[in-house]
């Protein structure tokens, strides 16, 4: 059987109006922001509260605090005891949880419509009336490290990320990890928790992104009347965190560990973000990821390296468009059996030398746009991914046009333009690069 | 308190739901199917699954219906894999091939525009692979990788060690990967053999969810699967949990120990199943309110998760969970679960534990129901469990008229803190196997 398929890549996949995502955002006079997405396919909504605040914006000698003070949401308030807001969530049939990043923290639950307001009622109260008591401090502290523990310390590759990003940001917060420092995370207490609780948890400091079952109209009255209430929070402006030093020279770890199964390659590149109204280099590199590492079959690292040499059993090629401040461009090869860390790094760095030198295949670049288009249309199948869509982007510089710009922008970046970015972007004293070995391994890094 | 007061006038009122309209379908040529037309957003979602799974390994094949799976997007009728990606990518179709215990399956979400060329797509991975040398060289070197790993990563190495003790030579006691010598020599022969044996109309369960029509469907299934043999092999033997309670420590380096831990369990098909899935929600569920949630997390600090399942499968049934804990608490961790498995037993449950669960488990059922994709899957689970078309209207009623004493009556007849075994993985400390 033969497929000839690439002539219908090309036209495909306009978006019908109908589908498109029904977005509206306002302001409360206070100065939050409500971002509404209604999806009217089952009567459930999706209730997120985003701070503009992460762990990036910790004081210094404080790092986990920002994730700690997340699971310290779930404590009393003046209104609840320790524990109700979650088990309130839950004999409402829904479900609650939590997550910290660099840039956020944020809050959200899914729940029956007809629940929202009982929700932002509870979410408007731990914004300011949160009461926390020495007795439950040290206990999820504990628990913070042994979600630590989990997550980094018993996976040496998460603690060679780690250890990639403490060298890859020698003056921004991003070098220090989400979770925190063990060492600092054992020191947190009360103090500092509701320090950085008065100074962050305001409403003019909130993306408010509710979706589902709901009309713009009933998510207004409804903010208004729990959210509405909170005065604003003067003292709160800006970020405006310090930047990076111009990097000299390539930064090299070599991490060895006894748990090591299989050893890696790592490398990563300082990059641009996505900026509100400029988004065209950000596209740029995020369609080079795709075109490097975004499938094992066809793209320019899986095809050579898998398929053609045999020499990495798997390679990836990864851009945080989304970020505050400036991000990483990255690349991961796994070597085959008997290949070592070195002829990988050097086969990956000679491949896309050769792929600068030979510019985009425009048929690859077809069949990526047409995904990218297709995307659009599955992405309407999960309103909860939506919702986390505008609650980072808001959160991290971005605007509600940025995001709806996105696919349009990114259907617009042509070969050149790839290349270009590509050129800017694989500077090797601009970045950092890390092994991953067996403790007995001989090899040493040049 | 404001809260007792939301709680106090919430309870009386039970969210509405919308309801899920399934219609069962049978094709021209006979296959069954489960449908929901959802025609708002122009794409479908296809559930396929096959009883069976890598428990149909031949003897000496260990490996090999995994491995099959792996290979059915690698290169099909004349396309090699380089090709059948290129081809998917243009449709921007996406697909999923996985492969289970007991079944194995097949995910595809496809826009209507170009539904026919993906599904044509599909039809050549499930019914014209290649198993190409090439293909299979690169595959096995993936899965080899993920052997490797396995033996490294201390939760893989508990969760091996658990079902090998549990289940010897069973297929459950094995890694589905096979082993390195299993899996090098598999071939392509071996490979056709697993697909024949694993994708069986017998044995075969659709979910279909999206912008498609009952004939339109079954038109597509006859085409995408009406050539697979009608009957498969047979399937493999109940299989008795034959491990006694206990302790097994396996040394591994590192700041935390992580155990599993369980013991023989309840079959889904059980007319007590409703009463255990509602006892385990209350010791072990997901939410940081289960007993063992509050009283391991929560006032002691000991970990970040602790959580217990169900977990019948269609050979063996288990109760099993998971807790990690630094290497100094581990073993007050393990003391605690069993103190919790050994009260709840004993004490029971109590009226306002099984109201709130109630409570919860149906008002959050429909929360599942929350995408196509999500909704075929659950289609296809559901008559991979027998259970009829009403299931999704009348299970929240069926949950909600167990009584406490069937709970109680399940707790002391199911939950046996002696028959615990836990498999720790790590440097505990005070803690050592029994034998």
């Amino acid at each position: 059987m033969r497929f000839s398929l690439l002539a219908l890549g090309l036209s495909l996949f306009a978006l019908p109006l109908s589908a498109a995502e029904r977005v509206t955002n306002f302001m409360l006079d206070n100065g939050m922001e409500v971002v509404v997405i209604e999806d009217n396919r089952a009567p459930v909504v999706v209730h997120m509260v985003w701070y503009k605040v992460g762990s990036a914006d910790e004081p210094e000698g404080k790092s986990g605090i920002a994730h700690y003070l997340e699971h310290l949401m779930f404590k009393a308030t003046d209104n609840l005891e320790s524990g109700e807001f979650s088990r309130t969530v839950t004999e409402n049939g829904g479900q609650d949880n939590a997550f910290t990043s660099y840039d956020y923290t944020g809050y959200f639950q899914r729940v029956a419509a007809d629940r929202l307001g009982l929700m932002m009622q509870m979410e408007a109260d731990r914004m300011v009336n949160l009461a926390l008591d020495e007795s439950e401090i040290a206990s999820e502290r504990s628990v913070v490290i042994e979600e630590r523990n989990q997550r980094t310390d018993s996976s040496p590759g998460s603690q060679l990320q780690e250890q990639m990003r403490a060298a890859q940001y020698q003056n921004h917060r991003y070098g220090v990890p989400i979770i925190g420092w063990r060492h600092e995370i054992e020191e947190l207490g009360l103090a500092d928790a509701v320090a950085f609780y008065e100074e962050h948890y305001a409403p003019n400091n909130v993306i408010l992104v509710v979706a589902g079952d709901v009309t713009p109209e009933e998510v207004r009255e409804l903010a208004e009347q729990h959210y509405g209430v909170i005065p604003a929070n003067p003292a709160i402006e800006e970020r405006a965190r310090p930047a990076e030093p111009r990097q000299l020279a390539e930064r090299r770890l070599v991490l060895r560990d006894n748990r090591v199964a299989q050893p890696y390659f790592s490398r990563s590149y300082l990059a641009p973000e996505r900026n509100a109204g400029d988004q065209r280099e950000a596209a740029a590199l995020e369609l080079l990821s795709n075109i490097l590492g975004g499938s094992g079959a066809t793209s320019v690292l899986g095809e050579t390296l898998e398929f053609d040499q045999g020499k990495a059993v798997f390679t990836g090629a990864y851009y945080t468009d989304q970020s505050l401040d400036p991000a990483s461009f990255s690349l991961v090869a796994v070597p085959s059996q008997g290949v070592s860390l070195q002829e990988i790094e050097d086969a990956v760095d000679a491949e896309i030398a050769a792929f600068i030198e030979r510019g985009v295949d425009q048929e690859q670049l077809d069949r990526i746009k047409a995904q990218w288009r297709a995307a659009q249309i599955y992405a309407l199948d999960d309103v909860n991914a939506l919702a986390r869509r505008y609650g980072a982007a808001l959160t991290q510089g971005l605007t509600v046009e940025d995001v709806q710009a996105w696919p349009d922008v990114i259907q617009s970046i042509t070969g050149d333009e790839i290349i270009a970015a590509a050129e800017r972007i694989f500077d090797r004293s601009n970045a950092v690069t890390g092994w991953l070995m067996a403790a007995d391994t001989q090899e040493v890094s040049q | 308190m404001i809260g007792r007061i939301f709680a106090a006038l919430l309870a009386l009122t039970t969210p509405a739901w919308a309801e899920v309209n399934i219609q069962e379908i049978t094709s021209p040529g006979g296959i069954k199917a489960w449908l929901v037309e959802e025609p708002s957003i122009p794409f479908t979602a296809l559930e396929i699954r096959f009883r069976g799974g890598t428990s149909l390994d031949a003897p000496g094949k260990r490996g090999a219906t995994n491995l099959m799976m792996a290979l059915l997007e690698e290169g099909a009728a004349d396309m090699d894999a380089r090709a059948f990606a290129e081809a998917r990518e243009t449709l921007a179709a996406r697909f999923t091939f996985d492969s289970f215990d007991d079944s194995v399956s097949i995910s595809a979400e496809f826009l209507t525009e170009n539904r026919d060329a993906s599904l044509a797509l599909l039809r050549a991975a499930i019914q014209e692979p290649r198993f190409d040398e090439q293909a299979i060289t690169r595959v096995k070197g993936q899965v080899e990788t993920s052997i490797r790993s396995d033996v490294k990563d201390p939760d893989e190495i508990s969760s091996a060690r658990y079902f090998e003790l549990a289940f010897g030579d069973h297929p459950y006691g094995t890694n589905s990967d096979g082993t390195l010598e299993s899996l090098a020599a598999l071939t392509a022969e071996d490979l056709e053999a697993a697909r024949l044996a694993a994708m069986a109309k017998d044995r075969l369960f659709v979910g279909a969810v999206g912008d498609i029509t009952a004939d339109e469907l079954g038109v597509i299934l006859d085409d995408l699967l009406g050539a697979l043999p009608e009957s498969g092999p047979p399937l493999p033997p109940e299989v008795d949990y034959a491990l006694p309670g206990g302790v097994t420590v396996i040394e591994f380096e590192g700041p935390q120990s992580t155990a599993l831990f369980g013991h023989a369990g309840i079959e889904r098909d059980d007319p007590d199943y409703f009463a255990a899935f509602l006892l385990n929600e209350i010791l072990g569920g997901g939410g940081l309110e289960s007993r063992l949630g509050m009283e391991v997390r929560e006032e002691r600090g000991l970990t970040y998760g602790i959580s217990s399942f169900l977990l019948p499968k269609d050979h063996a049934e288990m109760v099993i969970g998971r807790v990690r804990s630094s290497n100094e608490t581990i073993g007050e961790a393990i003391d605690v679960t069993r103190a919790e498995w050994a009260r709840i037993a004993e004490e029971g449950v109590t009226e306002e534990e099984l109201n709130r669960t109630k409570t919860y488990l149906t008002g959050a059922y429909a929360l599942r129901f929350d995408g196509n994709s999500r909704i075929a899957s659950i289609l296809a689970g559901m008559q991979q469990s027998d259970l009829g078309l009403d299931y999704i209207a009348t299970r929240n009623d069926k949950l909600n008229a167990v009584p406490i004493e069937e709970v109680n009556r399940v707790a002391r007849e199911l939950l046996i803190a002696d028959d615990l075994h836990f498999v720790v993985v790590g440097q505990p400390e005070g803690l050592a196997s029994t034998n």
